[in-house]
């Protein structure tokens, strides 16, 4: 059994290893990363915040990391091939928690914008970058400070000022070991003054054995800025996921993020939304569909800190079976953020007496001019619906499918990707006629 | 004369309390009974254990649709082997729009008697000229099922779904309560024209305005979960001028 004292040992272990390929940006940032998860240990359940997800098992497996850099020879060209028709991207890739050049991007980018491995840009560009780097993650809790430890390289994403992307970037995360194995991967995301991006970023893999990913997205919004980031995980039961997305938006920036957890083992989701420039404007969604022993876990914090902004969250969860969900919302209103306008919405579905749900939605307001609102459910398929459609002659199979598909829908049709937004449709559908019972990797997209 | 349904000494219970208490009634191909009764006399748990809704348990009797015994399929296969409800209430069903619903059931029942499914122009087709036939707008063929339908357009979509499936046994459940004079005509045309020599057709109602549109060859008055009385169309006007408290409480 690994516990806390095994990872430090790691680290400190290996120091030099993890430092010698990196650039100084990331190495300089460990020392306290580690001190602070020293301290904190990992989060128990006694924790409110983790209170229904365990995640300190998780990192009990002995698993491999891969610190010494070890080139795979894994292409991922070979691998994946995307198959959303139409859908026209950029595509970059992390193999495990390596970046890999695809030299197939053949594009030519907006003059100004960086888009590639983030140790070779916190190199190239390290004043640049060292404003933001960790600047909000170095607040996070232990795992994220575990990432920041452990992290070597990831993907960096820079747009500068009165940049538009139109060709939509595409992150493919690949894991694929014969070993148990652990990665941690970065992504830092920057956008100047009125830039517009949109983003998409898979979970896929193709292995049988134990994984465990943690990964931290530190997103920066400056004033007038847009991004739209879709998130699909698609992995298997055996792949574990900790996530942390941190955003900063400024003045009428605006933030569309829409996460979907398709099939996985455990996964962890902290979204943490700061809105601190007037006039911001954040949409957070959500959908996990889990069956089997599956737990999704969505933790979103968005903090209002100026006055005039809007937030918009809608979660929702089709359990299955034995699955877990958790979704714990949390609208936080700094006394200066008065005419906010805040709206948090969380529906779910268990379709067995087995499947479990727990739901916490908070809201702390210490502004006096406000509108917010939050409001949960959870139930079951509508009976009367589902006799309706039976009498219409639609199996009962069928009839559940349609209405499963149809709660579903109200996350996926705020996908703003054509060509996305229509495959999403197919694979839940395929999702809920067991099609994708397990996530084939990336043979599933072939 | 082959009977298409025979329901003999028909028990059924919700919820431990028994509603119908020994129905029986044939309907022969082509003929049209109207059911009346006061409320709570059993005329919806009629409707309602026809087509095979779970709250409902039979705990006597038979019914025979077709030659077999209608009590073992399923409400899926009930609708296949022609049996069509017009719901009282109809049932909103958000997030799914008419055109996914009716294809899904048309394509269900094509399967289950072994034809291929339609194809998209077909069906697109199929759905234009139906729509026609009771007025239904279509922007509403768009929108989800029944919902944000005024209580006229949910029925007219009944009927529209009726004329999609071509029902050979139609049950109207008070397909007239919540319409104005001017939607109960076409609601009752639209069932009118749906009409075929071998189809028949049990109307529920309350009220005789129905029936001048619809006219029944066999009016039934359904009273605390019996029959208690059958006669011809007459019998509706005389139900409509005298109530029912002659029949509750026979001299």
């Amino acid at each position: 059994m690994y516990n806390e004292k095994e990872y430090i040992g790691i680290f400190e272990q290996h120091r030099k290893l993890i430092d010698e390929p990196c650039a100084p940006l990331l190495n300089d940032k460990r020392d306290n990363a580690i001190r602070l998860f020293a301290e904190k240990g990992f989060p128990r359940t006694s924790d409110e915040s983790y209170r229904h997800s365990a995640v300190a098992k998780l990192f009990a497996t002995d698993y491999g990391l891969n610190i010494g850099r070890i080139e795979n020879s894994i292409n991922p060209h070979e691998l994946f091939t995307c198959d959303v028709p139409n859908l026209h991207t950029r595509q970059e890739y992390i193999i495990n928690d390596c970046y890999y050049r695809n030299t197939k991007n053949s594009t030519i980018l907006p003059k100004g914008v960086l888009i590639g491995s983030l140790n070779d840009y916190a190199k190239s560009h390290a004043y640049m970058l060292s404003s933001y780097y960790n600047s909000l993650a170095k607040e996070g809790d232990s795992l994220a400070q575990l990432n920041t430890a452990f992290v070597q390289d990831g993907l960096l994403v820079y747009i500068p000022q009165n940049t538009e992307i139109e060709e939509t970037i595409q992150l493919v995360m690949l894991l694929r070991s014969n070993i148990e194995i652990m990665s941690n991967r970065r992504i830092l995301i920057i956008l100047e003054e009125g830039a517009k991006a949109n983003m998409l970023i898979c979970d896929h893999a193709a292995n049988n054995k134990q994984s465990l990913s943690t990964q931290v997205l530190e997103v920066f919004l400056k004033d007038g800025a847009s991004l739209n980031l879709f998130e699909l995980e698609e992995t298997g039961a055996e792949n574990n996921r900790i996530s942390h997305l941190y955003v900063r938006q400024e003045k009428s920036s605006n933030f569309n993020h829409c996460n979907i957890t398709l099939t996985n083992g455990f996964t962890r989701n902290n979204t943490h939304v700061m809105l601190s420039g007037e006039g911001a404007e954040t949409n957070l969604t959500g959908l996990a569909i889990c069956d089997k022993q599956q737990h999704t876990d969505n933790n979103t914090l968005v903090e209002h800190i100026t006055a005039h902004c809007t937030s918009n969250e809608l979660y929702k969860y089709i359990l299955d079976e034995e699955s877990t969900g958790v979704f714990t919302g949390k609208m936080y209103i700094h006394h200066n953020a008065q005419q906010t306008n805040s709206q948090q919405t969380n529906r779910n579905l268990c379709l067995t007496k087995c499947a479990h749900m727990y739901a916490q939605p908070q809201l702390e307001i210490y502004a006096d001019d406000v509108k917010c609102s939050h409001g949960s459910t959870v139930g079951q398929l509508d009976e009367n619906a589902l006799f309706y459609m039976q009498q219409r002659g639609i199996p009962v199979d069928e009839a559940r499918h349609l209405l499963m598909f149809a709660f579903a829908g109200e996350v996926i049709d705020n996908i703003t990707i054509d060509a996305l937004r229509d495959r999403l449709h197919i694979l839940i559908e395929k999702r809920f006629r067991g099609e994708l019972n397990r996530c084939k990797g990336c043979s599933l997209c072939k | 004369m082959e009977k298409l349904i025979e329901i003999k000494n028909l028990h059924a219970s919700i919820d431990g309390k028994e509603i119908l208490k020994g129905i029986n009634l044939i309907v022969n191909p082509g003929e049209v009974h109207a059911i009346m009764g006061p409320n709570g006399s059993g005329k919806s748990t009629l409707s309602n254990v026809l087509v095979g809704h779970p709250a409902y348990t039979v705990t006597e009797g038979e019914v025979i649709y077709k030659g077999e015994n209608l009590l073992a399929l399923s409400p899926e296969e009930r609708s296949h082997a022609g049996i069509f409800l017009s719901f009282q209430y109809p049932v909103e069903i958000a997030g799914v729009s008419m055109t996914n619903f009716m294809r899904a059931a048309i394509n269900a029942k094509r399967e289950a008697h072994g034809e291929p499914a339609m194809s998209a122009a077909d069906f697109l087709k199929l759905m234009r000229e139906k729509r026609a036939l009771v007025n239904l707008d279509s922007k509403l063929a768009n929108r989800s099922v029944n919902e944000g339908f005024s209580g006229g357009e949910k029925k007219r979509n009944e009927i529209f779904q009726m004329a999609m499936l071509e029902p050979t046994l139609s049950i109207l459940d008070e397909t007239d309560s919540g319409l104005d004079i001017d939607a109960l005509r076409i609601v009752a045309e639209g069932v009118n024209k749906l009409k075929r020599p071998e189809t028949s057709t049990i109307v529920i109602t309350h009220y005789q305005r129905l029936l001048d549109y619809i006219k029944p060859d066999i009016v039934h008055v359904l009273y605390n979960g019996k029959i208690v009385k059958t006669a011809g169309p007459e019998l509706a006007l005389e139900l409509e001028e005298r109530g029912y408290d002659w029949i509750k409480n026979p001299q």
